[in-house]
């Protein structure tokens, strides 16, 4: 026989939600420094290299996941973004000398309206038929971007050789500021999502993911919902494409916009865990050093193996943890308030 | 005359060449628990998901508190005051029980930490609240059954309609319900009730309403609803057949 709850419970389970929402930030405070020392410890030039396109995707599948993991909308088209992001901040850069600072903010921007333009149309389609689209425009932008010659087409566009400056966010050798811009990418996106899955849009998105018959009953805007999370969605992993161009100083369709990039935005999420804090960063930090390793291991012989290796564990994970690896380190039942 | 809460007015809805509703009129005044009842395949549930907005009317007209609704979308009458229970249970299982129960509480209270308190509040009223850092997807039948009803009532509504919230209980456990339906309309809330197993419903309800084959039947007095002829050929005949 159940007992009526005192209103000191009451206090009790609020109590337990700010705890837990501490401990996670202090957590992630932690993380942080350790990865800021990290850096400090590695010197070579290779792990470094690694380190920071570990860091970057850890915030470009953050990115991902506050649209498909959060407000369940998959998207396997979010190459289209990250090539908006590097061709904007690229062409800014190259052809009107506009500092790359600006590019960044100027491709979320646009990547951020274009999701909401595409969002008008597409979020009317359900489940799959949304994913497939988010596809076939992504390509369909890929074809633009390879037949446009002011952008240099298939041939791309190279940054200009300058000195190391923060100002053109240029470094020749030195991997040490790209290290702690893409670590700082990471906090941004990390904290975004926090402070996202705290507040009234967090709760929207989740309603919408798990039932959206029910969430509507509720007074949630299913539509507005599912925009709000595009735009954010598709702003960070804009930034996140912009860093890459100035990271790489060179740039072609094939290189920022391939179906590949899509999946690799999309997979550490569902790796790790789809829709939680930490599964985009835990994926990134186990797929992107394998991929880098089997890559240089197999060097030119074994194209694609990578992928096959991808394909792999997540066949492995969906059987045997589908809510994805973070789901290990929660206590069952997962004590979520 | 206290104006009706809710009133519908000849409303019909179709489904391509099958009339589910027609031509239906009833209201609800403050206050009542009223129950609509009827065999299967009656349009119970369509009648439901028209109040609601989930779906929209073939022809006819809603109104809440005097105005018409006929034309605003689901959240919008959510806002109006109006809250619902689904009759297969539709928890948001990859949250908390509370975090549930918060999505319902934002409506009034833009704040999420306002809606927490909330939420928590409502769960302790509907003796879920230690539950509340469960995970939704691991409840009993029973108590989804309950964590509907509390979504439902985080919203704050003036009319709360409860799709068969008692379907599948046992009869403790309905009891434990019907105990619920009453402490939620002393707290000023009007209830609008589907329920299949009569014996519940017909204690309960100030007045009842019959639908069947998509049409009104009878309605008025409990007592009375079930001494009607027409009633008992069309519902309870049946069922004694059947039993």
């Amino acid at each position: 026989m159940a007992v009526h709850a005192l209103p000191r419970d009451l206090a009790e389970t609020t109590a337990a939600y700010d705890r837990r929402r501490r401990n996670e930030l202090l957590f992630f405070g932690a993380v942080v420094l350790a990865l800021a020392a990290l850096p400090l410890a590695v010197r070579d030039v290779y792990a470094q290299n690694v380190i920071v396109l570990t860091l970057m995707y850890a915030a470009l599948s953050q990115s991902w996941n506050i649209l498909g993991g959060y407000c369940g909308q998959i998207s396997l088209g979010h190459a289209l973004y990250f090539g908006i992001g590097a061709y904007t901040t690229s062409l800014l850069y190259t052809k009107a000398g506009i500092l790359p600072w600006f590019g960044m903010l100027a491709g979320g921007l646009l990547a951020a309206a274009l999701a909401l333009a595409l969002g008008y149309q597409l979020f009317r389609l359900a489940g799959h038929y949304f994913s497939i689209a988010t596809i076939v425009i992504a390509e369909a932008g890929l074809l633009l971007v390879h037949n446009w010659d002011w952008a240099g087409a298939a041939t791309g566009i190279q940054w200009p050789y300058v000195p190391d400056s923060w100002a053109t966010f240029q470094f020749g050798r030195d991997k040490l500021p790209y290290i702690y811009f893409a670590l700082g990418l990471f906090v941004v996106t990390w904290l975004v999502t926090f402070l996202i899955e705290g507040s009234r849009w967090g709760y929207w998105w989740r309603a919408v993911k798990d039932n959206a018959d029910a969430a509507q009953s509720l007074g949630v805007m299913i539509f507005k919902s599912k925009m709000a999370a595009a735009a954010v969605s598709a702003f960070f992993t804009a930034v996140g494409g912009s860093f890459y161009a100035a990271f790489v100083s060179y740039i072609d369709p094939e290189s920022v916009m391939a179906f590949q990039f899509s999946l690799l935005m999309a997979l550490p999420a569902v790796l790790g865990g789809i829709g939680t804090l930490w599964g985009p960063a835990l994926g990134a930090a186990i797929l992107i050093p394998m991929t880098e390793v089997t890559r240089s291991y197999l060097g030119g012989s074994g194209r694609g193996i990578d992928l096959i290796v991808y394909g792999a564990l997540i066949m492995v994970v969906a059987l045997a943890r589908p809510q994805g690896l973070v789901s290990l380190f929660t206590r069952r039942p997962a004590p979520k308030v | 005359m206290i104006p009706p809460l809710l009133s519908v007015e000849g409303v019909s809805r179709r489904f391509g060449g099958l009339a589910a509703v027609s031509e239906v009129s009833l209201s609800v005044g403050p206050g009542e628990i009223v129950g609509l009842i009827g065999p299967n395949g009656a349009g119970k549930s369509t009648l439901f998901n028209l109040i609601a907005g989930a779906i929209p009317v073939s022809a006819g007209t809603i109104r809440f508190e005097g105005e018409d609704i006929t034309g605003l979308s689901a959240p919008d009458r959510c806002r109006r005051g109006i809250a619902r229970t689904f009759q297969v249970v539709k928890s948001f299982d990859s949250m908390s029980v509370l975090d549930n129960v918060v999505v319902g509480a934002l409506v009034r209270h833009p704040h999420a930490s306002r809606a927490r308190l909330k939420a928590a509040e409502v769960l302790d009223f509907a003796g879920l609240a230690g539950r509340a850092a469960a995970p939704a997807g691991d409840l009993t039948p029973p108590e989804k059954r309950r964590l509907e009803v509390a979504r439902a009532l985080a919203t704050e509504p003036k009319l709360l309609l409860l799709d068969e919230v008692m379907t599948g209980l046992t009869p403790a456990e309905a009891q434990k319900g019907v105990e619920l339906v009453r402490r939620v309309r002393e707290t000023g809330v009007t209830v609008l009730m589907v329920e299949h197993v009569m014996e519940i419903v017909m204690p309960l309800v100030d007045r009842a309403f019959v639908l069947h084959l998509g049409r009104e039947l009878a309605h008025g007095k409990p007592a009375d609803v079930a001494r009607d002829p027409g009633v008992v050929a069309a519902y309870l005949g049946d069922r004694r057949r059947a039993a």
